[in-house]
């Protein structure tokens, strides 16, 4: 029987650990690829490539997978964003391309993100190489931080010829790609490959060395004629309610960079967990609880379900992997019990004014408190904002906007040496893998602009959102 | 409930679907599985002059993911035993006395070998023949097949000879790779066939392989032409049938014509019909689905036909023949144009870009403000008064009934071609075309 027609086991206890952890969608056949890439109508002035924050040209590259040029089609995606296996993955399509698809109201829009992932994978696979260096330029750039922003930023460069040295704090190059999407979303090799294919085009990634301690901007301003900044967040912040430390209790990102590093079957995980947010992180850490094997997993969030961050599909996805919600509920304790984590003690809320987010306000409902049992608490609400990298910059007189450094529409901050992009400068509009990779495209261009006069192709382009 | 019966100048089949002279008809086991699921008739796979077949036999055309819209073929006719043929013809015809039984028949030009065929597969109680004339590979080069029927004092001599002995109808089946097939049409009917049959299949190359260089269908690195039938040929069918079957000599005569090439449905059947065909034949959708198809052809059939008020196949059979013209016959003075169903649009603006880079650029993409969206998209909208009324931009279309071609009276003096250079000669120059054009309310841009 061929290889896709293979029936699919539904059912997770019936699928080993591994199984549980490849990637949701299995990858499309040619068969299925082929048909799907038919489907597409071929919109003139296609409304999936407006959408697209990196304006992919998605009718051409679905029609030549139609044609059977795949490697064609991985150039074209490829050629408007470096990392279009990770945003085929990734990216909120429903949201963007597909949402936008026209075939959303009568039929069903085309699945852009999977046809992209079939030709960026076949490339892959292949090993075929789209672009070179660049003709040595002469000028020298400092990227900090090898996350999609710095590593789609360092990729332009060095097509652009500049000699380009990333610095990474971490083990591995990729940020989130790496460390932060879970592994039944986008494994760690996918990241990798595209770390690979930068590294060929000529830029250094120097891991393990991390801005402030090892090196300084002071350093990096003087040996280079521009330097990226796209240092991403900082970790998951404090709750600030007693019993934090208690063991049992887990920073989000954390629980989800072990299922990215760590052999599956050694991570520890509880068999009551509480999730506390509700944004994708939140609903990350909570399905990989149940596809280790927790029994009860449950996501604790102050607000309603109008209000939660996440996805509308991501939420979708939690409810069909079992995982239980807990609305209009908020922690005001962790309970312990011989210093492991027991319970959390939570107070009901209802919704009040709108806040400054235009989101309504949760307020307390007096004497409603009540303690959920568990073993296991993860934390995600969020991450800190970048305070460390901004104090380090403030003396060069980079400005700030709300937390985050300010940057213009062509990601130059306001020193006229340092550009920024990614999460880090995302003071509005919401984060995404996608987003950075527009903000290195778009930093490169002014990189180059400024450094050796090539002209900004991107300046109509600049990001919509 | 409709009466699908038909009489076929005499042969009579409970419904017009037939199978085709060709491998679903090859032997009695296929042709009674036939007609126990609902087949009518069945024209038996040619039998006559000894053949020796070649491997592959098949080519297709195959689009956007959908198999065989195409078919080619480099099969001859049949291999198997003549004797053998027969037998098992005499035994369909007995277990199905009410079904349709037609003997194809194929041997070289000569008098005494056609005469001797026609008596000796009369005694299996077949109710008529089919004279193969058609078949384009393998047997036109031995002077059989297309090679007959392309030259038409063949096919009438020929037809003459069977008809010198045959005691039961004869149904002559034309090949389409001629120039004009109303001439051999007419020699059939000069040769007193009892009735008419087509079309065989196209000459053709279905393809050339990639990687290999090879042809399609490939015979040991070597390929020719074959064949073409399936899907893709049926406006090639309709319109060889119309011609034939609104042929003057052809209609007087009366002469029931079996039509084929392309029909799968009963949709495609009804259009036969409506063009002249009395029967139908079937080949490629059932070497590609099996006979089980006919279930659905026969059901289909009758719920249009009670739908539309016909209760036997006479009542429609025909009835677009009067509507087959020609150009010059024309209306000039019709005109349409395309208007836009905003609410059904999807925005997709292949109408736009269609009409823009292959035709008249009268669609232009505006800003309408029809929804409550912050950044609605710009909407194709036509400018009427620019439109030629082509009708490419409704064909683009992905969505139905989103764009129709509407009539309207723009004052265009309703006259024909023909008529036109009857009465005014002078437009055949130019200049006096562009004064015509200013009278009659004409403006080219």
């Amino acid at each position: 029987m061929a290889e896709h027609y293979k029936p699919t086991k539904y059912k997770a206890w019936e699928l080993t650990l591994e199984e549980r952890f490849q990637e949701v969608y299995p990858p499309f056949s040619q068969r299925e690829a082929v048909l799907e890439a038919n489907r597409c109508l071929y919109c003139h002035d296609a409304p999936c490539m407006v959408a697209c924050p990196t304006g992919i040209d998605i009718p051409t590259f679905i029609r030549k997978i139609a044609t059977g040029n795949v490697k064609g089609s991985a150039k074209t995606i490829l050629e408007s964003n470096l990392m279009g296996a990770t945003c085929a993955r990734v990216c909120p399509v429903q949201v963007l391309c597909e949402g936008d698809c026209v075939l959303h109201a009568d039929e069903k829009p085309i699945a852009i993100g999977r046809l992209q992932r079939y030709a960026t994978d076949y490339a892959n696979e292949k090993g075929i190489r789209f672009f070179k260096a660049g003709q040595p330029n002469g000028k020298k750039v400092a990227v900090v931080g090898a996350g999609p922003a710095g590593l789609s930023c360092a990729g332009e460069l060095a097509k652009l010829g500049f000699s380009v040295t990333v610095y990474e704090k971490k083990v591995w190059a990729g940020g989130l790609s790496t460390y932060g999407i879970v592994v039944f979303r986008e494994p760690v090799e996918v990241s990798l490959a595209e770390v690979k294919m930068i590294e060929e085009l000529g830029v250094t990634i120097r891991n393990g060395i991390e801005i402030g301690k090892d090196l300084t901007f002071e350093e990096l301003i003087a040996e280079n004629d521009a330097i990226f900044v796209s240092i991403g967040l900082g970790n998951v912040p404090e709750m600030e309610i007693p019993g934090e430390n208690l063991e049992g209790v887990h920073d989000g990102l954390d629980f989800v960079e072990e299922t990215k590093t760590e052999a599956l079957s050694t991570i520890k995980f509880g068999h009551r967990v509480c999730v506390v947010g509700a944004g994708n992180t939140a609903i990350d850490c909570a399905t990989i609880a149940r596809r280790l094997g927790a029994e009860r997993v449950t996501m604790i969030y102050r607000r309603s379900e109008a209000e939660m961050p996440a996805y509308h599909f991501e939420y979708e996805f939690a409810l069909k992997e079992g995982v239980s919600f807990m609305f209009l509920t908020q922690p005001v304790e962790i309970l312990g019990k011989d210093g492991k984590v027991h319970g959390i003690k939570c107070v009901r809320m209802d919704l009040g004014q709108p806040d400054a987010s235009g989101r309504r306000r949760p307020v307390h409902v007096p004497n409603s408190e009540f303690v959920v049992p568990c073993d296991m608490l993860i934390k995600a609400i969020g991450q800190v904002k970048p305070e460390g990298i901004i104090a380090m910059l403030a003396p060069f007189g980079i400005e700030t906007e709300k937390g985050y450094i300010k940057v213009d529409q062509h990601n130059r901050t306001t020193h006229a040496k340092i550009f920024a992009g990614g999460d880090c400068v995302r003071s509005h509009g919401e984060a995404s893998t996608v987003m950075a990779v527009q903000d290195g495209k778009i930093a490169a261009a002014s990189i180059g602009e400024q450094l050796v006069g090539v002209a900004r192709p991107l300046a109509a382009a600049v990001s919509k959102r | 409930m409709p009466d699908l019966s038909i009489n076929f100048c005499g042969i009579k089949s409970p419904n017009p679907f037939w199978l085709a002279s060709a491998p679903p008809a090859n032997s009695g086991y296929q042709v009674q599985k036939a007609f126990e699921q609902g087949w009518g008739g069945a024209v038996w796979k040619t039998i006559g002059a000894p053949v020796l077949n070649v491997c592959n036999r098949y080519g297709t055309m195959d689009y956007k993911g959908s198999k065989i819209i195409g078919l080619n073929n480099v099969e001859l006719i049949s291999d198997r035993p003549i004797e053998l043929n027969l037998k098992e013809m005499a035994e369909a015809k007995r277990n199905f006395p009410n079904h349709a039984v037609i003997a194809s028949i194929m041997v070289e030009s000569k008098k005494e070998a056609w005469q001797e065929i026609v008596k000796r597969t009369e005694q299996t109680g077949c109710d008529g023949f089919e004279l193969n004339f058609g078949c384009p590979h393998g047997m036109s080069e031995r002077g059989m097949g297309s090679a007959m029927g392309q030259v038409p004092e063949y096919t009438r001599m020929v037809t003459e000879w069977v008809m010198e002995v045959a005691t039961i109808p004869v149904i002559v089946k034309l090949t389409p790779n001629v120039t004009d097939i109303v001439i051999p049409a007419r020699a059939a009917l000069l040769g007193g066939a009892s009735g008419l049959s087509l079309i065989n299949t196209i000459n053709s190359v279905m393809g050339v392989d990639l990687d290999t260089f090879e042809l399609q269908p490939n015979v040991g690195g070597k390929g020719g032409h074959g064949g073409y039938a399936g899907p893709a040929v049926k406006p090639i069918a309709l319109h060889l049938l119309s011609a034939v079957a609104a042929d003057p000599d052809i209609l007087k005569s009366r002469l029931p014509i079996s039509g084929m090439g392309g029909v799968e449905t009963w949709r495609d059947a009804v259009e036969f019909m409506l063009l002249g065909a009395t029967s139908v034949q079937v080949c490629t959708a059932v070497m590609h689905w099996g006979f089980r198809i006919v279930e659905d052809m026969i059901e289909g059939m009758s719920n249009w036909m009670e739908e539309k008020g016909f209760e036997t196949c006479d009542d429609f059979i025909g009835k677009s023949l009067p509507r087959v013209s020609n150009f010059g016959d024309f209306d000039l003075g019709f005109q349409s144009v395309a208007r836009i169903n905003h609410d059904k649009c999807i925005q997709c603006n292949l109408c736009y870009i269609a009409c823009n880079d292959a035709a008249h650029q009268c669609i232009d993409l505006k800003e309408l403000k029809i929804t409550d969206e912050a950044k609605e998209r710009l909407w194709p909208v036509v400018r009427e008064e620019d439109c030629v009324g082509c009708d490419l931009c409704s064909r683009v279309c992905p969505v139905d009934d989103c764009i129709t071609m509407v009539e309207i009276d723009t004052g265009r003096p309703h006259i024909t071609w023909n008529e036109l250079v009857k009465s005014k000669p002078e437009v055949l120059e130019w200049e006096e075309m562009e004064a015509y054009r200013e009278t009659a309310n004409i403006h080219i841009h």
